[in-house]
This record gives structure tokens, C-alpha cells and sequence, in this order.
């Protein structure tokens, strides 16, 4: 019934999701989500690289994306630029210069919309492999850090007070995140990896009430999302990436309903 | 102040400066189990910076801070949350440390708020939250507690009411208190040892030597120094007709 591509996908996406659904929530949280974009952004310079030098993507664009947030963190501390327009100088540089870099790159056949937007056709049983183990990985990790990540979120000074070490939650945070925007670039796509990350989170807010049942509900809307998006896909003929997204815009618009009613039994 | 082995937390000569500007400096002051030290001084005397320098929050400081415990409860002067964070007082109480949903409903009912674990933090009002804070700070049974204005916004029965209960778990509990307060009445009658800021330390002491001191007078003027006058119960001068004070 399905090609086996599709299965290949369908995998693959549902791993991602696993990993979205939580690290979403914490983007949404600590307001990260224009530091998401900045670096799946620069994740195009590490695709480049990794064709330059034959090496693995997810690899060089774990390398690259970490160097990036790496970066901002010493240009925070070193300019008096707002934090927005640091995002901002390093998200379109680093897309630039990842550009230039293809035009160099002239020899090799290289498929530049399905760098963008992510593209099913691509994923290969070695994909499947790295998001599942990777997934793993970053899931740990995130489990092991959480009562800091979560308490320095909640509040910073009472996280540090009570001795839990919420600057290096932070920093391993940021590295959870290039890793999650390393190994989920093929199914969603560069530009788009950042709403994987935000609008099931988003979804999952507006009809949770507490932090684990937000977690939960983001990882099933991630879930959902992939699924449908990618048998659309399928049926349409469309691009995988902006079709998972798209479903994911449908769960979020469906749980505004939910909003709705719990304000109208409030009044 | 020779350290001994009650002493939890230790500030020696320590001081803090943000943008060139010192906000406080030269604090010397030692916390022990069982006993409350409180801060007192006017606004922008450095008394925040001061709690934050012995937990550790600021860390380049001027001068040494020793910290013997990692088991601390704080209550933070001011506490934002964020609407992007669907919370509720039970996720709250569980925020830094994993306690037992029985110790859970020990500290909200000490406070007065247990009838409140299941609503969602914003909804509270100021001294819910007040409570709730305080809930939290105690409920993992710290050796440490740093209380900075702990009952703002608490209405004044609770306030009373608050202030007994801190008395009682520094002396359940066997905790040190670092006390952050404006309200020298209740205060006073608590406190092991003052503290008087002002951008350095002003004088120190018992709650007594601090009303006598005439630094802390001129700072708080003739009114409050009446206000400490009256745990000592001996009257140290009398009004003349006029109404003037005369020392004795």
C-alpha cells in the first residue's frame, strides 16, 4: 500500500516529534523562538559544509548550529546590541554565507527546496537511525536537567538561591536545541524546523493547565502532525515540511475552540 | 566572629558594585542555625543585594562570602511569572526540590493556603502568593532560610500570624533565618541579632543596642528608635511637658 519511502518518513517524523513536543514547550517558556530560527538558519551553512568535506549533515550541522549559539552567547555579553538584532545579524548571515557557499559548490547536484522545506524522498534507513538514537540522546539529557531548566524558567534567581545550576542547564539546553535542528533538517526542512518546534507547544498550551500535561499534549499534537502532514503530502503531492506544519497550524487553530469555551464557562 | 560549626552562611567585608555603582559594600554578618538576623535600612540600602550576596546569586562580589549549606529555602523580594507558563501552586511547591505530597500539604496549611494547591498561580492574589512563596520555602525543611519581605501584601492578622509561624519553624526546624524586613514592631520582638544598612553597615547588634545606637536614629529617626524601645521594657527616657524627649 505504502512505498517504502513513506514508511521510511512516516518513522522518521514520528521520532522527531517525540523530541519536539518537550524542547517546544521550553522554547515557548523562555521565549526562544526567534533563537530557534536563528539556528536552523545557520543549519544551511552547515549542510554546505558537510557536502564540502563529505561528512555527515546532521553531524556538521550539530557542529555548526552549536558554534553559532556559541557565538551569540559572546557577542551578548560583548556588544550593547539587543538580543533580537544579534538573532537577527547571525539567522541571515549565516543563511547568506551558507548560500555563497553552494554557488561554490557548483559540482554537485544539490536539491536546494528540499534543503528548505524539508523532503521525504530523502530520508534513509542511516536518517532513521540518527533521529532515533539522537532523539534518545537529547530526551535523556532534557530529562536530566529538567528541575534546573524548568525552575530557572520559572525563576532564575530562585533556581541559582537554591543551589540548582541554572547557567549550565542553559548551556546544555542550547545544545539539545542545535542537536534537535541537526537531526530533524531532512523532514522538515530549514526554514521551517522552528514551527515544529513552537506550534504544537503552542497547540498544547492553550488547553493544558500545568507544565507535564503541556508537555504531553505537545508531544501528541507533534505526533499528529507529522502523520497527517505527511499522508497529505502524499495525497497532494506537496513538499513534507509544509505539510506537517500545515497540520500542525490546523491542531493549533482547533484548540483556540477549546480557549473559547473555557472563557465562556468562566463568565 | 570567629565561625563555628552552627554557623551556615558568612559574609566577610563583602560588598557589590552594578555599573561602576557600589550597592552595598563592607557587610560583615553570620547566620547560625537557630537563630534570626534581620536586615533593616531604607530603601535602596542594599538590603536585597545583601541576601543575594550570601546566597550566592551575585557572584563578583568584593570580599568573601562562606556557605555551609546547600539545603536553602528563599523567598525573593519580587517573583514575575510568566503567563507563558501554565502553573499551578502544586507544580510550584515541587519547583526546586521533589518533596512529599503530605510535607506539600503540611507547609500550604501552615501558611493558610492549602485550599489553594490546585489553582493556577496566576489567579492569586498578592498575599496568596505571598504565602504560597513562603509555603514553598519552607516545605524542604531548609537549614537556611533568606526571607526578603516576606509578608508584603499579607493582611495584617496574617501578618502576625506569619511572623509566629517563622519564629516557630527557626526554632522547630533549627534553622538559621536571614530576615529581610520593614516592619520593625513584629520584627523586633523576633530577632536574635540586627542588622542596620544603609549602602554599608550602620551599626549591628541586639534589637536593643540597635534602637540605643544613634546612627540608627538619625537614619529611621526618634519615632522608630521609640518603636525598639518598646521590647526592652525599660524606659531609657522621659517626656517632659512639652513633650519633648529627654534621655536619661
Amino acid at each position: 500500500m505504502f512505498d517504502d519511502f513513506f514508511i521510511r518518513a512516516l518513522v522518521a517524523g514520528i521520532g522527531v516529534a517525540f523530541v519536539t513536543g518537550p524542547l517546544g514547550c521550553f522554547v515557548i517558556w523562555r521565549r526562544l523562538s526567534y533563537f530557534g530560527d536563528t539556528l536552523s538558519h545557520s543549519a544551511l551553512l552547515g549542510v554546505t559544509m558537510a557536502y564540502s568535506f563529505e561528512f555527515n549533515i546532521a553531524i556538521s550541522v550539530f557542529i555548526i548550529s552549536s558554534a553559532i549559539a556559541l557565538i551569540l552567547i559572546q557577542l551578548q555579553k560583548k556588544t550593547n546590541l539587543p538580543g533580537d538584532a544579534l538573532l537577527g545579524l547571525l539567522a541571515h548571515s549565516s543563511l547568506a554565507v551558507g548560500l555563497v557557499v553552494i554557488g561554490f559548490l557548483a559540482f554537485i547536484r544539490f536539491d536546494i527546496m528540499g534543503l528548505l522545506f524539508g523532503d521525504i524522498l530523502a530520508v534513509t534507513v542511516n536518517d532513521i537511525i540518527i533521529i532515533w538514537a539522537g532523539g534518545a540522546l537529547i530526551l535523556l539529557v532534557l530529562k536530566l536537567i529538567w528541575k534546573p531548566l524548568f525552575a530557572s524558567t520559572v525563576n532564575y534567581e530562585l533556581a541559582e538561591a537554591e543551589g540548582l545550576n541554572p547557567d549550565r542547564a542553559k548551556a546544555i539546553f542550547t545544545i539539545l536545541m542545535a542537536a534537535i535542528i541537526a537531526i530533524s533538517i531532512k523532514m522538515v526542512g530549514l526554514l521551517l524546523i522552528t514551527g515544529m518546534l513552537i506550534i504544537p507547544a503552542a497547540m498544547a498550551r492553550n488547553i493544558s493547565d500545568n507544565p507535564p500535561k503541556m508537555v504531553l499534549f505537545s508531544i501528541i499534537g507533534g505526533l499528529l502532525s507529522v502523520v497527517i502532514g505527511l499522508f497529505s503530502s502524499l495525497e497532494f503531492n506537496t513538499a513534507s515540511g509544509p505539510s506537517i506544519i500545515t497540520a500542525a497550524l490546523f491542531l493549533f487553530i482547533l484548540s483556540l475552540l477549546k480557549i473559547k469555551q473555557s472563557i465562556q464557562l468562566k463568565n | 566572629m570567629g565561625s563555628n560549626s552552627n554557623t551556615l552562611v558568612k559574609l566577610k567585608n563583602a560588598g557589590y558594585q552594578q555599573n561602576d555603582k557600589w550597592l552595598v559594600k563592607g557587610v560583615s554578618l553570620e547566620v547560625e542555625k537557630g537563630k534570626i538576623v534581620t536586615l533593616i535600612g531604607p530603601n535602596g540600602s542594599g538590603k536585597s543585594t545583601t541576601a543575594k550576596i550570601a546566597l550566592g546569586i551575585y557572584k563578583k562580589i568584593d570580599g568573601e562570602v562562606e556557605k555551609y549549606t546547600n539545603k536553602v529555602g528563599y523567598v525573593p523580594q519580587k517573583v514575575s511569572i510568566d503567563w507563558t507558563l501554565p502553573l499551578r501552586v502544586r507544580d510550584f511547591m515541587v519547583l526546586t526540590e521533589s518533596i512529599k505530597e503530605e510535607a506539600i500539604d503540611e507547609a500550604l496549611s501552615l501558611t493558610g493556603v492549602v485550599h489553594l494547591k490546585h489553582k493556577n498561580l496566576g489567579n492569586l492574589s498578592g498575599g496568596e502568593f505571598q504565602r504560597v512563596l513562603l509555603a514553598r520555602a519552607i516545605s524542604k525543611k531548609p537549614d537556611l532560610l533568606v526571607l526578603d519581605e516576606p509578608v508584603q501584601g499579607v493582611d495584617f492578622t496574617g501578618e502576625i500570624a506569619l511572623y509566629e509561624l517563622i519564629k516557630k519553624i527557626s526554632e522547630e526546624l533549627n534553622c538559621g533565618i536571614l530576615l529581610i524586613s520593614h516592619d520593625l514592631h513584629t520584627v523586633m520582638s523576633a530577632t536574635d541579632h540586627v542588622v542596620c544598612l544603609n549602602g554599608h553597615v550602620c551599626c549591628s547588634g541586639s534589637p536593643i543596642d540597635v534602637a540605643k545606637n544613634n546612627e540608627y536614629k538619625a537614619l529611621f529617626g526618634e519615632q522608630a528608635a521609640q518603636t525598639l524601645s518598646i521590647y526592652e521594657h525599660k524606659h531609657d527616657h522621659v517626656h517632659s511637658h512639652e513633650g519633648e524627649i529627654k534621655k536619661n
